[in-house]
């Protein structure tokens, strides 16, 4: 067995194993750290910084920062949460986010946590940047005006000899997400479809799928993003007294 | 003591937002108790007969004359609600943000399939007295200062609701989880 070690977030009692990454740990703590860019399994990036918590006084992100024994990590304060809301925002205002008219609307993750902080409408003003569809792929198509370039997609879609689906393309801000074209040309359905529930928000689609949850059942329509990690802990704390 | 004037208007929108405040059904007549409805197309009184002290505003600004409504609100009340994701961030209208306006004329006018019939004179409509639009369509608080904003397409019904009890009353607003939607 791993050796275990103790730390406290906002100063409750925390459990993880060594070397393991705070927010990884704090997930199977039932403690809820909002992130975008982060997926279990997936090798961290670190890239979103909605992780940030305080660690002696400094910003850490969450899911790139091992554990040490006795660390005093600080989340739910309000100068993170504001950071928090402030990042969401500035998502909203870089890309072009009409969600009326999004096939992710009701299950995205940005849209999730705009909720969750109920923003109400963001603070910077809106860029309205021109960003090109691409819907030349036979299963997928990349709608760059929602993407948050969050690399969730290069990290996680991979074919059997590790070689990426999707890649960046250009610099900085001009920076879009790419599909390749030769390896996109053979895609499983299943793989698309792992594709579209890897993005976080509606940059990766399915063709000829969309709008198919009623308004009211969709994901995120009545519970908050986060609400479910509490309950999965406490179905694993179960398990471990029987 | 009087009761609070509230007007409301449409500008770039598709009155999915006053359909919703219509939404609130039966507590329609508990609001004519309380506040008294001035400029609106609810009631049809065209031009403000006098100051307000709330406005409700749905749609952007796509046109001169969104502009210059949402200026003479701004004038004519105290406090003003961007209500809706068009009046917030330009919503589906803004879809065209990205396109350049002659394209957009073209295709309307000229190029689309219900332009071929009736337009035989390929005219893109030039008379002065319409409202010139806009380079992009604008949400209503990059125009004006809005103090408050009601996001979904539509806002729900009871979003509104409460958000007006709250400014009438002068009690703090609630925002329970399912009210605050973006679709
Ligand atoms: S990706 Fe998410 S935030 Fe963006 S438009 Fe779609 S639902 Fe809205
Ligand atoms: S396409 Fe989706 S998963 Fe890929 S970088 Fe963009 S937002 Fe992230
Ligand atoms: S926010 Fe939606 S319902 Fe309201 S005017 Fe715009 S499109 Fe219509």
């Amino acid at each position: 067995m791993s050796e275990k070690i103790k730390f406290t977030i906002d100063g409750k009692e925390c459990i993880a194993k060594k070397g393991q990454y705070i927010l990884e740990a704090a997930l199977e703590n039932g403690i809820y750290i909002p992130f975008l860019c982060n997926m279990k399994g997936v090798k961290p990036a670190g890239s979103c910084r909605l992780c940030n918590v305080k660690i002696n006084g400094r910003n850490m992100t969450a899911c790139t920062t091992p554990v040490a024994a006795g660390m005093e990590v600080e989340s739910e304060i309000p100068e993170l949460q504001e950071l928090r809301l402030s990042i969401i925002e500035m998502l909203f205002v870089e890309g072009n986010h009409f969600c009326p008219s999004c096939e992710k609307s009701g299950n995205c993750e940005l849209q999730a946590l705009a909720y969750k902080f109920q923003m109400l409408v963001p603070r910077f003003p809106y860029e309205f940047p021109i960003k090109e569809v691409d819907a030349s792929s036979p299963k997928l198509y990349i709608d760059r005006n929602r993407c948050i370039k969050c690399k969730r997609c290069i990290r996680n879609i991979k074919d059997e000899n590790g070689k990426s689906y999707f890649a960046f393309y250009k610099r900085a801000h001009d920076v879009e997400i790419c599909l390749d074209k030769e390896l996109a040309a053979t895609m499983s359905d299943e793989l698309a479809q792992k594709a579209m529930d890897t993005c976080p928000v509606g940059a990766i689609l399915r063709k000829e799928k969309g709008f198919d949850q009623p308004i009211g059942t969709r994901k995120f329509d009545k519970q908050a993003i986060g609400t479910d990690i509490i309950s999965v802990v406490e179905n694993i704390n179960m398990e471990v007294k029987e | 003591m009087s009761k609070p004037v509230v007007a409301t208007t449409s500008l770039s929108g598709c009155f999915g937002c006053h359909m919703s405040l219509l939404d609130i059904d039966e507590r329609i007549l508990d609001l004519i108790d309380v506040v008294e409805f001035n400029k609106s197309p609810i009631d049809d009184i065209k031009e403000f007969t006098k100051q307000c002290d709330i406005g409700i505003i749905e749609g952007g600004c796509c046109n001169s004359e969104n502009v210059h409504v949402l200026k003479d609100f701004r004038k004519n009340c105290k406090i003003l609600i961007s209500l809706g994701e068009c009046a917030i961030m330009g919503g589906l209208p803004a879809l065209r943000n990205g396109i350049p306006i002659k394209e957009c004329l073209d295709e309307a006018y000229l190029n689309g399939p219900t332009a071929q019939i009736g337009n035989e004179e390929q005219i893109l409509p030039n008379d002065e007295e319409l409202p010139m639009i806009l380079d992009k369509v604008y949400p209503c608080h990059e125009v004006v200062k809005i103090d408050y904003y009601l996001p979904g397409c539509p806002p729900r019904a009871d979003l509104i609701w409460d958000a007006l009890v709250a400014l009438v009353t002068g009690n703090e607003l609630k925002l329970p989880y399912e009210v605050v939607k973006f679709d």
